[in-house]
């Protein structure tokens, strides 16, 4: 099964920066990929289950839904119900951990999907660059860097 | 249960951190908390289920098994199956996370356990800070240390890993206490038919004195003065078959060096503590109790009904040669210099005190006497006693002038000693102690006399090793009472020692 990762430090406590990412209706206001979102249905944006409808800047149209979220762990799963992407099965999970001998915080944002083979390189290269280490380069810079 | 979690960020890719980390045998290496560490029962250090048994630079022992081991998630668990410590339940995971977009480490350390209601706080901020905190600044130090990494300095990691650390204190100079000075020393693995001691208690003699001032000439200064110390066996060295790690053992023996927190000593020279003794009162007892055992059983063979003077009956040798002259039935005078010093001396089986009175030495020895002079005087006191001793003893007296706190006792013409008979004895522990037969019966009588409460250990006064100056002065004093130790493993805490 293909993996996406990427990671990076932000030197913001946890709590922080997890204000910021744990509302799951939020990602246009750090993710620069993003540039509208909404919940579905009237739930809360922190409501396990909720869906996120929300459009990329390239047009593309994506729907996610919440699986967990723990204010204890500092992360968030969810799944992808439907988008332009030639891929299933895909689970994602964004996760902070405090560094402790700095004022800093590790985030994690790893995937696991399905795809055909011929193309898991470029699916896989997508997601780690322009989907994860993007968007963490921008919440990093909305930090300070 | 207490739970506790501490991160950092390490300024080198995953893989070189893991490389180091992944060794579960590998932390003596590197961990500055880690003197000494194996893996039993010849199982490898990345088997899951190995059980690695080290000790800490503070002494305690430990046993840890691998729970779990990841090369794919970088991460491995474990957990403390027995210790020194005062900790249960412990368990630990190490999780290693790459930074993408920098390449460098994320390393995290987790664990939880329990322990006594109270210890939780101190227990959390000591492994917290000297095992977590301690072990990622070392890995930094070696990562950065080690490029680019190469054999021959792994080599030297390892042997340098072997060597114990130790705090001693050193006589620059024979003088006053100043002389002392606290000094790092590396202490090699025991070399053959020795053993390396990790020592809790040393012994403070007034030897230690002639040492420091130049009376008893020390070959070489600066040099680590001490006669004796008890601890706990480290290592042993190869053919030494009856000592093992973690084995309770002292010493009271030549060649000097006890003022320090570890040392390597012939196996020979060595005694395994008996169970009912612990290392503080062996760090008390064993010179000046083997003392007591050779004046009062070898020198002379104390008699019922016979007549003992003893000097400083109140100190460290003098009330061990009370306690056991008395039980031996001898009628025991002590002479001591202060009234509370006399009521100890009493206490403790002194049948009559002489003190600085109106009357004179001579003729309190009379009226204790009937006119008749003592039968065995122990005199440790030399030059200012000697010549009131010579004239305190009865018709074929004994005199053993067994130390010289006061100074070197001038030329003696022994025309004199004819006049009653006298004999005069000056023995040397060493010539008493020197074969580990010898050894053995005398500290086995000396064991038995404290098992069956004959005498009693009274450890008055406990320094810091570092304080040796301070015992040295007290000593010197004359206000002490009963044996001084000194404690190196109070070296790194003595702000916590208030008795």
């Amino acid at each position: 099964m293909p993996t996406a990762y990427a990671s990076t430090l932000i030197s913001a406590s946890v709590g922080r920066v997890w204000a910021a990412v744990r509302d799951f209706n939020a990602l246009p206001s750090w993710h620069p990929s993003v540039t509208e979102s909404r919940i579905e249905g009237y739930a809360r944006s922190d409501q396990v289950g909720c869906v996120r409808a929300f459009r990329l800047r390239d047009g593309g149209f994506i729907r996610e839904k919440l699986l967990s979220l723990s204010d204890i762990s500092h992360s968030l799963t969810y799944s992808i119900l439907e988008s332009p992407m030639a891929l299933s099965d895909y689970c994602a999970t964004l996760s902070l951990m405090p560094v402790t001998d700095a004022n800093a915080t590790f985030v994690e944002w790893s995937a696991e999907f399905s795809c055909p083979t011929d193309k898991e390189r470029q699916l896989v290269q997508q997601i780690e660059q322009d989907v994860f280490q993007n968007g963490l380069a921008s919440l990093k810079q909305r930090f300070g860097g | 249960m207490v739970k506790l979690h501490q991160s950092t960020v390490i300024d080198a890719p995953i893989a070189s951190v893991w490389n180091i980390l992944r060794d579960f045998n590998g932390h003596h290496d590197w961990h500055p908390a880690v003197a000494e560490s194996q893996i039993e029962a010849d199982k490898k250090a990345d088997q899951v289920g190995a059980v690695r048994r080290f000790t800490l630079t503070s002494g305690e022992n430990v046993r840890e098994q691998l729970l779990s081991l990841s090369d794919a998630d970088h991460a491995f668990s474990y957990a403390i199956i027995e210790s020194d410590l005062p900790i249960s339940n412990y368990r630990a995971n190490v999780t290693l996370k790459p930074i993408t977009d920098s390449n460098q480490t994320f390393w995290s350390w987790n664990s939880s356990f329990d322990t006594l209601p109270g210890e939780e706080a101190k227990l959390s901020k000591t492994i917290s800070e000297q095992i977590y905190q301690a072990g990622f600044q070392a890995i930094r130090d070696k990562i950065h240390g080690l490029v680019p990494p190469s054999q021959k300095q792994d080599a030297n990691l390892l042997d340098r890993a072997k060597v114990l650390k130790a705090r001693a204190m050193v006589v620059r100079y024979h003088g006053e206490p100043e002389a002392f000075r606290e000094k790092q020393m590396d202490i090699a693995p025991p070399g053959p038919g020795q053993v390396r001691v990790r020592q809790h208690a040393v012994g403070v003699n007034y030897i230690d004195v002639y040492c420091r001032n130049g009376s008893f000439d020390m070959p070489t200064l600066p040099a680590v003065p001490g006669m004796e110390a008890a601890g706990e066996v480290d290592l042993v060295g190869d053919g030494v078959a009856h000592f093992y790690p973690g084995q309770q053992v002292g010493y009271a023996c030549m060649p000097l060096g006890a003022y320090t927190s570890a040392r390597n000593i012939d196996a020979g020279l060595l005694i395994p503590l008996p169970k009912f003794m612990s290392i503080e009162m062996a760090a008390g007892v064993l010179l000046k109790g083997m003392t007591s055992e050779i004046l009062l059983h070898k020198v002379h063979q104390v008699q019922p009904g016979e007549s003992v003077l003893v000097y400083a009956a109140a100190g460290g040798v003098g009330s061990l040669l009370c306690q056991w002259a008395n039980h031996l039935g001898a009628t025991v005078t002590g002479v001591t210099s202060t009234v509370e010093k006399a009521e100890i001396a009493k206490r403790i089986g002194a049948h009559h005190v002489i003190m600085p009175e109106s009357t004179s030495f001579a003729s309190q020895i009379n009226d204790i006497t009937n006119g008749q002079g003592v039968d065995v005087i122990y005199d440790g006191i030399g030059k200012d006693t000697f010549r009131q001793s010579m004239a305190a003893l009865a018709k074929c007296g004994h005199m053993v002038s067994y130390g010289q706190a006061s100074g070197p006792i001038d030329d003696w013409d022994i025309k004199g000693l004819a006049s009653k008979s006298i004999t005069l004895s000056k023995p040397y522990f060493g010539d008493f102690t020197d074969t580990p037969e010898k050894l053995k019966a005398v500290s086995a009588r000396l064991f038995d006399a404290i098992e069956q409460g004959i005498i009693k250990i009274q450890i008055d006064h406990r320094f810091p090793l570092k304080e040796a100056a301070k015992a040295h002065r007290l000593l010197e004093s004359r206000q002490s009472t009963g044996s001084i130790i000194l404690l190196p493993d109070r070296f790194i805490r003595d702000d916590s020692y208030q008795q």
